[in-house]
């Protein structure tokens, strides 16, 4: 059961915990006034991890081993140097840089990887890093992927990587999810990349394309802890499940108040058990009628309940980016934040809802620790 | 020897008061700099050596004119002030 939670929104690394009372308080904040783009806890050793972006000054990584008392900066990831004259271009013909511009997400190694973490970024690179971060090496093997110049700028103007499986069977077999361009797997630690992305389709695609792996914009992917060949994801067009491990994937339709949304967690022990929170999509990305709610499934996704009971019913413009629902490891506590600084928490897997913060920057994502 | 300082904004994460260095270019009297506060390189220009696009360098009030390769010239005499540029506030 997790007492604490980290907030990182776009001023600040806010923490909250909860007291003997039972209740939830902010106690402190770190990067003040900086842009936090992401937060993350190495399982293997305690560590806190922070990514900022500073807009002028590029993005950093900051690790604590205080829970948050001290940070040091450590090593980013450099993009490789283009040949000379080469500029890159998307497939819109959008120039893409070859630099850092953001973390997108950062996830350990296995256990028996100590010190090994990987750092999914935009634009569309994939780092590891052996030393816990000190240094990072690109898998150029995706970078230099043919069908990496396919990718497109979905939730940022250039593509990123924003998920990253590492199989707890295997450190060596990865998958990622591209917004957008599709699911990749590697089952080599990152020599060679295939995609698996039978059963989604991309709507937004010309009708040539909807099926094309690159098409595809998954905007958060997750796999089942306990049960990992049970994945879900929840795509631009819809909810998505594979029970193959992430070979092939099933839509799951009809879903209310809206398929659209952009964060998935599934329950660590329970594959059937998943959470969503809809919006209305695309044009507008606003909560349906207002209403700011989480969809539950607990069975595979052949029904799904709409809780809403402590959060706002009416008025509420709420968006809830990707990594900005967060379970802890009991499956019972659950945590969202959204683009108007509201953090919202359940002590009983979604059924009620109470107001941790109404008021903070825009909030990227959220975290147990 | 040509005096660098640096905008306020950036002593928040890296102390780097202002200095006097050698250097026949910006991209030399920077490095002459970056040896004194190596924290500061990944602040002022990306990874492949050039000036982060939200950032500013001047010389003696004129802002550089190579922003890749940092070759303008610096004289002993000169001021170089390394700030934000407005677009990225």
């Amino acid at each position: 059961m997790s007492d604490q939670l980290l907030v990182s929104t776009r001023k600040g690394l806010f923490s909250a915990h909860r007291t003997a009372r039972g209740v939830w308080d902010l106690d402190s904040v770190s990067f003040l006034g900086d842009n936090v783009s992401l937060a993350m806890q190495d399982p293997r050793d305690g560590a806190w991890y922070a990514a900022l972006d500073h807009g002028h000054f590029g993005a950093k990584l900051h690790r604590s081993k205080d829970r948050g008392a001290t940070w040091e900066e450590i090593g980013v990831p450099a993009y490789p140097t283009p040949p000379e004259g080469h500029v890159e271009k998307d497939f819109l013909g959008r120039e893409i840089p070859w630099r850092l511009m953001r973390f997108w997400c950062l996830t350990p190694g296995l256990p028996s990887q100590p010190g090994l973490l990987w750092a999914g970024t935009l634009p569309g690179g994939l780092f590891w890093s052996e030393d816990s971060g000190a240094t990072w090496t690109m898998v150029e093997a995706l970078w230099n992927m043919p069908e990496r110049r396919k990718w497109a700028g979905g939730g940022a103007d250039v593509p990123g990587i924003h998920s990253v499986c590492v199989d707890p069977r295997d450190g060596n077999r990865v998958v990622v999810a591209v917004s957008s361009g599709g699911v990749w797997h590697t089952q080599d630690c990152g020599k060679t990349w295939t995609a698996h992305t039978k059963g989604m389709r991309a709507d937004y695609a010309p009708p040539e394309l909807v099926e094309a792996p690159e098409s595809q914009d998954p905007h958060r992917m997750v796999q089942c802890p306990a049960a990992p060949n049970i994945w879900w994801i929840q795509h631009h067009n819809g909810i998505f499940r594979s029970t193959d491990d992430a070979m092939t994937w099933t839509e799951i339709k009809d879903v209310k108040p809206s398929v659209f949304g952009f964060p998935v967690v599934v329950h660590p022990k329970d594959p059937d058990t998943a959470w969503f929170v809809p919006a209305i999509k695309d044009e507008r990305r606003i909560p349906v009628e207002g209403r700011v709610v989480v969809n539950r499934t607990r069975d595979g996704g052949r029904t799904f309940e709409t809780l809403g009971r402590g959060l706002p019913q009416s008025w509420a413009y709420d968006l809830v980016y990707r990594h900005a629902l967060d379970l802890d490891a009991t499956g019972e506590r659950l945590a969202f934040g959204s683009t108007t600084g509201s953090v919202w928490i359940s002590e009983n897997a979604g059924d009620d809802w109470i107001t941790l913060a109404e008021h903070l920057p825009p909030v990227h994502a959220v975290l147990f620790v | 020897m040509s005096r660098v300082a640096f905008t306020t904004n950036l002593q928040r994460h890296v102390a780097c008061p202002p200095c006097t260095v050698a250097g026949a270019t910006v991209q030399e009297s920077l490095e002459a700099a970056f040896a004194l506060y190596p924290k500061l390189r990944g602040y002022v220009l990306d990874e492949h050596g050039a000036l982060r696009f939200h950032m500013a360098v001047f010389v003696d009030g004129t802002p550089i004119a190579d922003r890749r390769g940092l070759s303008d010239p610096v004289s002993a005499a000169s001021e170089i002030y390394v700030m934000q540029a407005l677009s990225g506030g």
